[in-house]
């Protein structure tokens, strides 16, 4: 099948509940290669479970809906599997690992992501030469990777380390929940440069914000609004200048979608 | 089911095999003596109600196997380094079954500062710095275990380093049990660290073999004004041996103490430490890691005495259970009146793998000093599932996750170790250890 035009991404009718609530009503979107696709929306609007349910998430709960990954669901697999395969979610809240060394975990998570690709494990000696470069595109100390998982890190450098992350297994699909949040005007510019780094032909973006600050750092080729579980609105950038302007309650009147249960 | 235990029984055994033993020199004999009538007294800690020490560990199987004396034996010296820490650069003083041997020990002409003991009780040496500290810094009338091990006191190891002395090269104590069955030995060690002195010191209890044993050890250590001590401690006992360590440890001023303690296995282990802060401005760092499985059960009971002021003392104790195995932390702090600007932290973690083990921590803390700074705290508990999907969004399976984990919750205190082949010995052994867990996701 032509790689081109089968869609990276494509979610239909993904409803999902968490302990009975229901977070996400219906979603329907797809991304092709080479797009980057931004999720905007105010807090509870669900735009970070979708991003982590793509990824697989424990603690989520499908109803129904399907997503497909490359023409294949991957609502079976578990997250390793969905990671080996080419999605990697760059977290909202970097998970501090006590005790696992940064050098040691991004050299187990290389090897195993390369294996599913029929690579071998890189030599400690070449593991090495790639980690600097990319450490030192995304402006880290070099202690950082010597030490613990994320322990200690500024939010800055735990955002870093994500992209850190992200340039290093080099995925096809890359999910980003909230990379902008806390993060200073350097500490922005640099996660920024990472991900436009990243973009190309064959890859694409899901960027989770809140804020349309992050998209004049990295342009989105659209814009989706997604309120109370469900995309309202779509466009292109102007549709998050709008927005900043505007605000949330302005979609909330125009929405394309009806109302029906956004006042429940 | 509670095991009844005749301890009249249990003290008439002893005291038989007490008076078996040949005499050797009065000295040695009234030490002896003086222990045996003690333990006629308080015999073993059998019973647990009202008695802290002993609240989560029954001693029961232990005090109901009539012990014999372990006999000198020859062994290889292979065997012993399969088991314990060993490089050809250190000071390797082997004892197996309780009888120094010094053909598989380093040559002690150029550390004329380290005696076995056995070379002069029976010389008649009179009048020795040597052997007069022995038995200075414990207490064993009310612990019939350190008791039992003075009442048949024959050959210990003793060091005494001179006054602003660096020892080099870690002196390494090994205390190798053959594992026959039914039998008993009682390593005793004794350490005076000198003014200005700094020493490195292992102390290994190691054993092999699938037959019941007991390892009963005393060790005393003795720091003076000013004396730097390095200090790590290994029980490596086979899962089927018995090991019950008692150490003490004097401070004086400015003196310190770091130690980092491994319990590895043991069908009952038990170390009960305790570190006096004599002298002002004396600290201590008192590290642990103790790794159960089957139905081992380690205890680890330590205790830190503030008497002097401007102390500091840190105590992080960590565990990892798995199968139906038991871990007990307990201890104080004690920060007497005296003991002000006293400064301490004390916490013990576990990672608790199977639903089946069980860990009682019960650290405390009595302050009696107005002007302290203290922290303590135990914590139990497995990895979440937040952490686990944090390292599988990156590609790692369940089990390499896992491992991960499990072994970086270790590092933090095999990190301690300052001594790279001991680091090394360590990290092969507790990666071997570590269960082949799978965290739940």
């Amino acid at each position: 099948m032509n790689k081109e035009l089968e869609p990276m991404m494509e979610i239909k009718d993904l409803h999902v509940s968490v302990e009975g609530n229901e977070i996400l009503k219906g979603i329907e979107l797809t991304i092709k290669a080479g797009e980057v696709h931004a999720i905007m929306g105010p807090n509870g609007s669900g735009k970070s479970t979708l991003a982590n349910v793509v990824a697989g998430r424990p603690g989520y709960e499908i109803t129904s809906g399907t997503i497909c990954y490359k023409g294949e669901s991957i609502l079976e697999f578990e997250p390793d599997m969905r990671a080996r395969k080419g999605i990697f979610l760059a977290f909202q809240y970097p998970v501090e690992l006590p005790g696992v060394r940064t050098w040691q975990f991004l050299k187990a998570s290389l090897d195993s992501v390369r294996s599913q690709r029929g690579l071998e494990e890189l030599s400690i000696r070449d593991f090495d030469k790639l980690l600097e470069k990319k450490r030192l595109e995304v402006e880290m100390p070099s202690d950082l990777v010597k030490r613990s998982v994320n322990e200690g890190f500024s939010g800055g450098e735990k955002k870093r380390n994500e992209i850190l992350q992200l340039s290093l297994l080099n995925p096809d699909l890359a999910l980003l929940d909230e990379t902008d949040s806390g993060l200073d005007i350097d500490a922005l510019r640099i996660v920024s440069e990472g991900v436009n780094k990243y973009r190309g032909s064959d890859k694409s973006v899901m960027l989770v914000t809140h804020y349309q600050r992050i998209l004049d750092y990295i342009a989105p080729d659209y814009v989706h609004v997604l309120l109370n579980g469900k995309i309202v609105k779509s466009g292109n950038s102007e549709l998050a200048r709008e927005l900043e302007k505007k605000g949330y309650e302005w979609v909330r009147e125009h929405s394309i979608v009806g109302n029906d249960d956004a006042n429940s | 089911m509670t095991q009844i235990v005749n301890v009249a029984q249990t003290i008439d055994h002893y005291k038989s095999d007490f008076q078996k033993q040949e005499s050797i020199s009065v000295w040695l004999q009234d030490l002896r003596s003086n222990a045996m009538e003690t333990f006629e007294v308080v015999g073993l800690p059998v019973k647990r109600r009202g008695n802290e020490k002993w609240k989560y560990t029954n001693i029961s199987a232990i005090a109901q196997t009539n012990f014999e004396p372990a006999q000198k034996i020859d062994v290889e010296l292979e065997a012993i380094k399969n088991v314990a820490p060993w490089d050809d650069a250190w000071t390797n003083l082997v004892f197996v079954n309780g009888f120094y041997n010094s053909e598989l020990s380093s040559s002690l002409d150029e550390a004329p500062y380290i005696y076995p003991l056995s070379g002069f009780v029976s010389s008649n040496y009179q009048n020795s710095d040597i052997y007069d500290p022995i038995g200075k810094y414990i207490d064993y009338s009310d612990d019939g275990f350190a008791a039992l091990n003075t009442a048949f006191l024959k050959d210990a190891m003793v060091v005494n380093i001179p006054e602003n002395f660096c020892v080099k090269s870690p002196i390494n104590v090994i205390f190798y049990n053959t594992g026959i069955t039914g039998s008993v030995n009682h390593p005793r060690f004794l350490m005076v660290a000198n003014k200005d002195s700094k020493v490195s010191l292992i102390e290994s209890f190691v054993g092999e073999g699938d037959d019941v044993s007991l390892t009963n050890s005393v060790s005393e250590i003795v720091g003076r004004e000013g004396a730097e001590i390095d200090h790590y401690r290994i029980m490596g006992q086979s899962n089927h041996a018995f090991d019950v360590g008692y150490e003490r440890v004097m401070l004086s001023d400015n003196s310190s103490f770091r130690s980092t303690s491994f319990c590895k296995s043991a069908k009952i282990g038990r170390y009960d430490l305790n570190v006096c802060i004599n002298g002002t401005d004396a600290s201590c760092e008192l590290n642990g890691l103790y790794t159960t499985n089957g139905t081992s059960h380690i205890d680890n009971y330590i205790n830190i005495d503030h008497v002097a002021p401007n102390g500091r003392s840190d105590l992080l104790y960590k565990g990892i259970l798995d199968g139906k195995s038991k871990a007990v932390f307990g201890g104080t702090v004690m920060v007497r009146k005296s003991a002000q600007k006293t400064e301490s932290t004390q916490s013990d973690k576990n990672l608790v793998l199977s639903s089946h083990a069980e860990v009682n921590s019960k650290p405390s803390l009595y302050i009696y000093a107005d002007d302290v700074q203290c922290a303590h705290g135990a914590t139990a508990g497995n990895i979440d599932s937040d952490t686990l999907f944090y390292m599988m969004s990156r590609g790692l399976d369940i089990q390499a996750a896992s491992k991960l984990l499990i072994y970086g919750f270790a590092e933090e205190i095999i990190s301690k170790v300052d001594i790279r082949s001991l680091r090394n010995y360590l990290e092969s052994e507790i990666l071997s250890s570590l269960p082949d867990h799978r965290f739940e996701f």
